[in-house]
């Protein structure tokens, strides 16, 4: 026979102080546990979202980023000629050559200055990203000194707005326009003609060269050709497997911070659920003796007070997902360490980590309320019932 | 001494509850401390650095180099004591999670700028008399089992190819804050080699590194270095060590704010715990405290009697969680290795726990205190637990 569910609902609120100073112990818990999963998710899905599985991106050899990396133009015009490049519809190929620099530049309503992508794009650069949408302005003209920012640069840097100048490579920029890429690196960039950008920071070598495939099965053929070819000493990646690499030091960091956090956290919270459910028991020895002698067995004891603690532990849970869950209205802006370059991102929710968060509160519950229940389903009936 | 006793007893009177509550606060503390010692050690570059060094780099930003040149024009500049110059390696050593600094620098004006990596004359004399050999820091050394003599080969990022350097010495730092943690080697070494493979890039220094003579007069140095330069092809940033430093920290700054956040969020959940213990203490001794009023002791002694139990279990946590700081430091410090080079825990750190216990002791308190000061005599004594 099962004792009802409404004993463990109101148990829970006659002890309302307790119970909800226990379950804002573990929601304190899960709100850390989900939010740094969310960050961790959220850098992530930025960075895979930059890229797309049907370019290329190549480097020079062992360069872990564009920033490192160097392609001379006799290079570039080896890659040029591959017979897998995808020819577009006005016949040319869809294909850019772009130098990658990082300048700094000083962030709005401070005097710190962080570092930024610049990106040196040819006519193709804009077609070969998807995500990007002009949203003010025009495209820079080919040959000018004219720039366009992403939406997070004009948001979190000095001096990075339509109509304004930006001066570095000892010339004045003029921002024409405004670029959204959504949820991507691209976002943090600012872009200009390459040709100039190369002139001012008199770097004569490209950064890297960025092709779409004509059949995107083909990339393993392709690679082989460019990495095998004597002439070069480049490697080709796919676009979104290059920028899922950039976000793997960053975003292992960030799970293994959290993780540690949690577990340490997560006993503490357990001792709370403990010190609440050992009460909880105490207090009612007198109550278990009569439950026992009017004929609930054992196990159903035990499931009650388990259940109470699984309660404790699941409203913790819920609360502290709810609260995390506001944090996707919340953009981080921070450097990246394996580029170095400033990269904003959002704090991301998904279906995994909220099961992850409520799974966690519920074995928080289970851990802390095991031992009390244990007490409980074995105390004899006659010492239970003589209990003051 | 009397009272003292009586909190004691009143904590030991349910044994198992004041046990838990106690490795909560432990537990609590030792995490709170252990947030505060990585914020520290990410400053640790910061602390470390000197008030007489100067940090010249491209305007633009750290990528760009400077021209060698340079060296001779910054010597002149008045006030600048010694010039030294190199460049940021980035080599990866056999895996790029095997992560140290790698810095190619010009040895004999480096090591002077910093008398705190301490090396004997004759492990000095053979570094410098070797252009294929580094130096590398105890701690370093000490980790991937480096000896003396031995061949090490690191992977370039920046300067492509295989590069092999002869260990010559182990240096050890002055001062605790001292990074053991680096990988020195010579310019020149990294210069001739560029010289061959690509001569463009080749007589160019990554940053200069100046001594003032005087560290009052550095901020002026700094200044007079950089309107040298100004209009040239590479105009320079100079900045003192320490701001240099404090501008890579400030890039990470949302992480460490965040970090911040959550060692604040713990205090707050061991306030939960120990306000849930007290308070479960103060219902049980609803009669008792009746008891005591009905006797004639005043409202003050009842709250003494809770805020004493409360802060006597703080306490004792606090005690315990500083003590256990410790060796989880150095344990955590191996696990993470040569990512914070520097590790240690703060005088600051411990002031800072027993701050927040001493409020969480006391903040637990003041429910109970003020539900056992409002009910009335007749309504405490008739509570049933």
């Amino acid at each position: 026979m099962k004792i009802p569910f409404s004993y463990n609902l109101r148990n829970l609120w006659a002890r309302r102080l307790t119970t909800i100073l226990t379950a804002s112990g573990m929601a304190l818990v899960v709100f850390v546990f989900t939010a740094i999963l969310m960050l961790a998710q959220g850098l992530q899905k930025t960075l895979v979202e930059t890229g797309s599985p049907e370019n290329v991106v190549v480097i020079r050899k062992a360069s872990a980023s564009e920033v490192q990396s160097g392609v001379e133009r006799h290079q570039a015009s080896v890659i040029e000629t591959d017979r897998d490049i995808l020819i577009g519809a006005d016949g040319q190929r869809m294909l850019a050559k772009e130098l990658v620099v990082l300048i700094s530049l000083p962030k709005e309503g401070s005097d710190k200055q962080s570092n930024v992508v610049i990106r040196g794009i040819s006519g193709r650069s804009m077609r070969l990203r998807d995500q990007i949408r002009l949203i003010n302005g025009r495209p820079p003209r080919p040959g000018s000194t004219e720039i366009i920012t992403g939406t997070s640069i004009t948001k979190r840097f000095r001096g990075a707005d339509l109509g304004n100048t930006l001066r570095f490579g000892m010339r004045d920029w003029q921002v024409v326009g405004i670029f959204d890429a959504g949820n991507t690196g691209f976002s943090s960039e600012i872009w200009g003609d390459v040709d100039q950008l190369m002139q001012a920071f008199r770097r004569p070598v490209y950064s890297s060269i960025i092709f779409r495939l004509s059949d995107p099965s083909g990339f393993e053929a392709v690679k082989e050709r460019i990495e095998n070819d004597p002439r070069l000493t480049l490697e080709a990646k796919r676009e979104n497997r290059y920028y899922l690499d950039q976000s793997e030091m960053m975003a292992k960091f960030l799970r293994i911070l959290g993780l540690s956090l949690t577990a340490i956290f997560s006993f503490g919270a357990i001792i709370g659920a403990m010190i609440t459910m050992y009460a909880a028991v105490a207090s009612r020895i007198g109550e278990i003796g009569t439950m026992r002698a009017l004929g609930f067995r054992r196990s159903s004891i035990l499931s009650a007070f388990l259940i109470e603690s699984l309660m404790l532990g699941l409203a913790g849970g819920l609360a502290g997902l709810f609260f995390a869950s506001f944090m996707q209205l919340f953009t981080i802006s921070t450097v990246n360490f394996q580029t170095f370059s400033e990269l904003a991102f959002q704090f991301s929710l998904t279906l995994d980590i909220s099961w992850k968060a409520v799974a966690f509160s519920l074995v928080m519950g289970l851990v802390g309320g095991i031992l009390p229940a244990i007490r409980a389903a074995h105390m004899k009936v006659v010492d239970a019932l003589r209990a003051k | 001494m009397l009272l003292l006793k009586i909190f004691f007893k009143n904590a030991l009177r349910h044994k198992l509850r004041t046990g838990l509550t106690v490795l909560a606060i432990a537990i609590a503390m030792l995490a709170f401390g252990l947030l505060r010692t990585v914020i520290d050690a990410w400053h640790a570059g910061v602390e470390a650095s000197s008030a007489s060094r100067l940090v010249t780099r491209n305007s633009i930003s750290i990528i760009f180099p400077l021209p060698l040149s340079y060296k001779d024009k910054i010597r002149q500049v008045d006030g600048v004591d010694i010039v030294s110059y190199g460049n940021w390696f980035g080599g990866i050593y056999i895996d790029e999670k095997n992560f140290f600094a790698n810095f190619a620098v010009e040895p004999r004006t480096y090591l002077e700028l910093y008398p705190e990596y301490v090396l004997s004359t004759e492990v000095h004399n053979a570094f410098l008399r070797d252009r294929k050999s580094f130096i590398a820091g105890r701690k370093l050394a000490a980790k991937y089992g480096w000896r003396i003599g031995d061949v090490i080969t690191l992977k370039g990022t920046i300067f492509p190819g295989n590069w092999e350097f002869v260990l010559r010495g182990i240096y050890r730092g002055r001062h605790s804050s001292t990074d053991e943690n680096q990988f020195l080697f010579h310019w020149d070494y990294l210069n001739e080699m560029i010289k061959k493979t690509s001569p463009g890039r080749a007589d160019q220094v990554g940053f200069y590194m100046i001594g003032a003579k005087n560290p009052n007069l550095a901020a002026q140095v700094a200044l007079s270095v950089d309107r040298a330069f100004q209009n040239s092809l590479a105009e320079t940033l100079t900045e003192t060590e320490k701001a240099f430093q404090m501008g890579f920290v400030s890039m990470s700054e949302a992480i460490i704010t965040a970090i911040q956040l959550v060692s604040f969020v713990v205090i707050v959940i061991i306030l939960a715990v120990v306000a849930n213990t007290m308070a479960m203490t103060g219902r049980e001794r609803a009669a008792e405290y009746s008891t005591f009023k009905a006797l004639g002791f005043r409202g003050r002694h009842i709250a003494a009697l809770i805020f004493g139990e409360s802060l006597t279990i703080t306490m004792a946590g606090c005690a315990a969680g500083m003590i256990a700081t410790f060796p989880a430091a150095t344990a955590f410090a191996k696990a993470v290795g040569t990512f914070f080079p520097v590790f240690n825990v703060d005088a600051d750190t411990l002031y800072l726990d027993i701050a927040f216990s001493l409020t969480v002791g006391l903040l637990a308190a003041v429910v109970p205190t003020y539900r056992s000061l409002k009910t009335g005599i007749a309504n405490g004594l008739r509570t049933v637990e």
